[in-house]
């Protein structure tokens, strides 16, 4: 049986945890407005270069097609670029966007493929690095950055780029949660090379005219189009996050508020079991005389 | 005049979207004028200055434009209105994009720097006029 002053003590740390929670979540919310509207800036881009390459895919095919879009005609290695948040306390967010991954790691390995994984934050290398350390080519930390720009996703799609350059993947795939709303983040899987040409986008009949020629343009477009996924999956990630972390919060501030009033309660029910003892012992003993 | 629909897009925002009569474009091999009813036509886009309808300046780094029947679309890396361009932050960025280049050992970082010494060498040139 708990003392008064153990469940005074209990109440006030916990009453201390709601205030950090509730906090935490207010910051959530304000930065996801923030995360929100960056990505919907940047989502007008990606549709664009999108349809436009739809328009260019759909004319050069066969022997000539870039690799970037038609691939290295193998898929033994996999290249899985793993996009997670750089801190935690953000409900399944980080655990579920790398059981995703997971999944597909087992189902590539037991075909056979040679797997090797780029992680994008820490998180979803603390939990990767477990079972897959060997795997893991390197971890690329955005931790020092408030608010991503174009550049750091521009640095990894270079950096992506190289390493297919040198032969040492055949297909990478971009794992990342897609913003739906506060409660709704959808981990999804992304193929980027071979490029994924969207085939909702019905290109245009009208001929083009090219400056330079089309081979050139869609050569110099692609890697380029690498960048953009990977911007767009980070701001993705970045809304996600912090739409995860303000439900997760908004969750751990409801549970602490029934904490405190289930520990309220048995304190008071205590405080009066007490009085009432102590009352028996002082009438009993008033009898006795 | 006729106008026609006009987005530059830079990955991160929209910097501009609506309707205008004319837009000058630095294309890969050349300035080249988009009016409405345009052909459609696709190019590269070299670094430099996007005027729209003579008037509205933007600079512009690395990106596409497309021209077809909805209206002329620019995709560019980088876009910045010509006022809003800090003369002194580029003077010193042109600075370090030549100490790299005279660091640079390989072919590649060569390029890279000077690609990066060009883009800010059009950027001067916008804010000089």
């Amino acid at each position: 049986m708990p003392s008064l002053k153990d469940l005074r003590n209990r109440i006030a740390s916990v009453k201390a945890t709601q205030k950090i929670t509730k906090a935490m979540q207010m910051v959530a919310a304000a930065k996801l407005r923030r995360a929100q509207m960056a990505a919907e800036a940047a989502r007008p881009y990606a549709q664009k270069m999108e349809s436009v390459l739809a328009n260019l895919g759909a004319g050069v095919s066969g022997a000539d097609a870039p690799r970037l879009l038609a691939g290295t005609g193998s898929d033994q290695v996999q290249l899985l670029i793993v996009c997670t948040a750089e801190r935690g306390l953000c409900g399944a967010f980080n655990s579920s966007i790398v059981r995703l991954a997971r999944e597909h790691i087992n189902r590539l390995q037991q075909a056979g493929k040679t797997v090797k994984i780029l992680c994008v934050g820490r998180k979803g290398y603390d939990i990767l690095k477990r079972q897959h350390e060997k795997q893991i080519v390197d971890l690329i930390e955005l931790r020092a950055l408030k608010q991503i720009g174009y550049a750091n996703a521009d640095e990894i799609g270079q950096r992506v780029m190289t390493m297919f350059a040198n032969g040492e993947f055949d297909v990478a795939t971009l794992f990342y949660s897609q913003f739906r709303s506060v409660i709704s983040q959808i981990p999804t899987a992304q193929r980027v090379i071979p490029a994924e040409i969207p085939a909702s986008a019905s290109p245009s009949t009208a001929t083009y005219d090219y400056e330079p020629d089309e081979a050139t343009i869609l050569s110099s477009l692609l890697p380029r189009n690498i960048s953009v996924q990977v911007f767009r999956a980070l701001l993705e990630n970045a809304a996600s996050e912090q739409g995860a972390r303000m439900s997760a919060m908004d969750n751990a501030t409801r549970n602490a508020g029934e904490m405190i009033k289930k520990q309220t309660q048995k304190y008071n029910r205590t405080r009066q079991a007490m009085i009432t003892k102590e009352l028996i012992e002082i009438i009993s003993g008033a009898e006795a005389l | 005049m006729a106008s026609f629909p006009f987005e530059l897009v830079s990955p991160e925002r929209v910097l501009f979207s609506g309707h205008v009569n004319s837009v000058v474009v630095p294309a890969a091999e050349g300035d080249v004028t988009v009016l409405a009813n345009h052909a459609p036509f696709m190019s590269a886009v070299r670094p430099g200055i996007v005027t729209v309808d003579g008037g509205k300046r933007l600079f512009v780094r690395g990106g596409f434009l497309d021209v077809n029947a909805s209206g002329l679309t620019l995709l560019a890396e980088q876009a910045v209105p010509v006022e809003e361009i800090d003369r002194e932050k580029v003077a010193t960025e042109m600075k370090a994009a030549e100490d790299e280049l005279r660091a640079a050992t390989t072919d590649e970082a060569r390029s890279l720097a000077s690609e990066r010494i060009e883009a800010l060498a059009a950027m001067m040139g916008a804010v000089r006029n």
